[in-house]
């Protein structure tokens, strides 16, 4: 198991190290003198200098890297530009949110997904599976944009029954906190409901077949025990781990979705900053996300490994 | 479509894949009817020039913010155009961007991955490790980076959108390499001493159509809803010209005084999103050699 753990961890770093090359160049690219971008109206050329030196400019390229690579080893993501925050305190700031959306959708996505996968595995071939099927493949082709605009008009607008924007801490007013939550939580929530749905189905359509299922039938276990306790349990499995890498759809769709419901969170951090032009943010978003991501696929992986019997005796 | 079929004799004992595949995706509705959503934008979007219609860019201060009527079936914007007229424009661009991205991201990532598939050791490390890298990083927050450092236009966002997608067919394209390079026929080829590249072209090449067709067709649909969402934070189409995203930034801005500004831009997109899923999703079936 541990070994295997680190084979991973092995493969993850060169994978990091990559997207940091990425990040780099992309940011040597941009055209325009970054001191003079700093400078602002600034165009003493002591001043150029001074910026040029502290920032390094007058390096070799490579030798730039490897100080911005040191530096964020230690936690220093830069400065942002707008705020002269550090990049790590924004993103520290702003995280938390986003992951209280994603929980929210997480928990929404799971309450639709499993119960209509099964539904549709258990009725395969009838009305239910279809319209199941026909729903799950309109989530996944709503723009959920376009799903939180009309929600917002339906709910918010007409029936005047939930905030159409806002944020609140869950610890300050836990109740505002969740009725603000809810729309931005359930647009974000129906893509993965979609998907999770279609894994679910497929996952118990294969369970389903097993041995162990007719065997569960032939001693006369009750059909609904047969399909919880039997299928579903074995089924269970590829479902946990798709859930870990949905993680990075749920980053990618908290951006659209916290700018329909103005949430201050990590998406509308990236909004924001590529519309100042604050690359500095936009690359520790990157890199975060990308470190976020690869992370997630070893919890993947390290679920996958526990939650299987047949795998545990490998070890 | 019935000229392939009628090419091969129904007697004949060995059916050819592609017959087979046709009969089954033409017995699928679903797949018909995403089939028939698709045709149905491609048709308005080359037809928008000859269509009597309004010029999608005419302003008019008379008719600023008006529900649908008969006059204006859709209605009209914040500055008094033919919302319906811009919809049809706009198909133009929201297709065009899901092809040519997804365009982009075949002739970039099909190559690689053939490359990487085929020659395997340290190319395939290099190839394989980027590819892991680019989808480290969650497709949309890529895109929009890569859109941000390119500055926002359509094309920009096309490239973006397209390069974001590609290691997928790198990867898709590499394992079915693998799995059909130690086939005897390729190793036949290699026994009579064709060049590498013939054998990619000619032998390897078919075996990964089928797959990248079925993903390129559903991530036709995931390209439209990436060039919409960049369109809508400002990063896609650049106004006055018309792009169902963009439409949909200013509609959320006059949300409860023309809520129909936001009804269609999306519908559309839904749909054409919808057809390109239905179609993927039918092809996938009908390509799958497992089942009969």
């Amino acid at each position: 198991m541990l070994s295997y753990i680190a084979r991973r961890l092995v493969i993850a770093v060169p994978t990091l190290i990559l997207v940091s090359v990425f990040v780099f160049v992309l940011q040597k690219l941009l055209p325009g003198d970054p001191a003079l971008v700093l400078a602002g109206e600034e165009r003493d050329p002591e001043v150029l200098e001074f910026i040029r030196e502290k920032y390094r400019l007058n390096d070799p390229v490579i030798y730039q890297y490897f100080h911005w690579m040191k530096a964020m080893l230690q936690g220093d993501l830069g400065i942002s530009l707008r705020t002269q925050q550090p990049v790590a305190t924004l993103i520290a700031d702003k995280l938390p949110v986003t992951i209280q959306l994603a929980i929210m959708a997480m928990v929404i996505a799971f309450a639709i997904g499993i119960p209509a996968g099964i539904l549709s595995a258990v009725h395969k071939g009838t009305a239910v599976d279809y319209i199941a099927n026909f729903i799950a493949l309109s989530g996944l082709s709503i723009p959920n944009f376009w799903l939180g605009i009309m929600l917002i008009l339906l709910v918010s607008v007409q029936l005047g029954w939930l905030p159409a924007s806002g944020y609140e801490s869950p610890f300050t007013d836990p109740v505002k906190s969740l009725q603000t939550m809810i729309m931005p939580g359930f647009v974000l929530g129906t893509a993965l409901a979609a998907t999770l749905m279609r894994h679910t189905r497929s996952a118990m359509l294969g369970v389903m077949k097993a041995d162990y299922i007719r065997t569960a039938r032939a001693k006369g276990v009750l059909e609904n025990a047969v399909i919880i306790k039997h299928a579903f349990r074995n089924a269970l499995l590829p479902i946990v781990t798709l859930s870990a890498l949905l993680f990075g759809e749920l980053l990618a769709g908290a951006v659209l979705t916290e700018q329909i419901f103005t949430i201050p969170g990590f998406g509308k951090l990236i909004v924001d900053a590529v519309f100042t032009r604050d690359y500095a943010v936009v690359q520790g978003i990157v890199m975060c996300t990308a470190a976020g991501f690869i992370l997630m696929n070893l919890i993947a992986d390290v679920l996958y490994f526990l939650l299987n019997p047949r795998m545990r005796s490998s070890l | 479509m019935s000229a392939v079929i009628s090419t091969v004799e129904p007697a004949e004992e060995t059916v050819r894949p592609e017959s087979r595949a046709w009969k089954k995706l033409k017995a699928s509705k679903s797949a018909l009817l995403g089939f028939a959503i698709v045709a149905f934008f491609i048709g308005i979007a080359v037809a928008a020039p000859i269509l009597p219609i309004a010029d999608p860019a005419a302003t008019s201060w008379s008719v600023v913010r008006k529900a649908p009527s008969a006059v204006h079936w859709l209605g009209t914007d914040e500055i008094g155009r033919d919302i319906l007229s811009r919809m049809i424009w706009g198909a133009q661009a929201s297709l065009m961007a899901g092809v040519v991205s997804v365009l982009i991201a075949v002739l970039v990532g099909v190559p690689f991955g053939l490359i990487s598939g085929y020659f395997g050791g340290w190319i395939d490390q290099v190839i394989s490790r980027i590819t892991d890298a680019l989808l480290a990083t969650p497709f949309l927050i890529l895109a929009i980076a890569l859109a941000a450092f390119l500055g926002p236009s359509l094309t920009n966002a096309m490239i973006a959108i397209g390069l974001s997608a590609m290691p997928i067919f790198v990867r898709l394209t590499r394992g079915q390499v693998l799995s059909v390079k130690t086939e005897d026929y390729v190793e036949g080829a290699r026994a009579v001493g064709l060049a590498h590249f013939a054998i990619m072209a000619r032998y390897i090449l078919p075996n990964v159509f089928a797959p990248v067709l079925v993903q390129a067709t559903l991530t036709v649909a995931t390209a439209i809803i990436a060039e919409a969402s960049l369109s809508f934070l400002g990063l896609g189409q650049q106004p006055p010209a018309p792009s169902w995203g963009s439409m949909l930034n200013v509609a959320k801005n006059f949300m409860t005084q023309a809520p129909w500004m936001a009804w269609w831009p999306g519908a559309a997109i839904f749909l054409v999103v919808l057809g390109f899923n239905l179609l993927g999703d039918g092809l996938r079936d009908a390509l799958d050699p497992r089942e009969t």
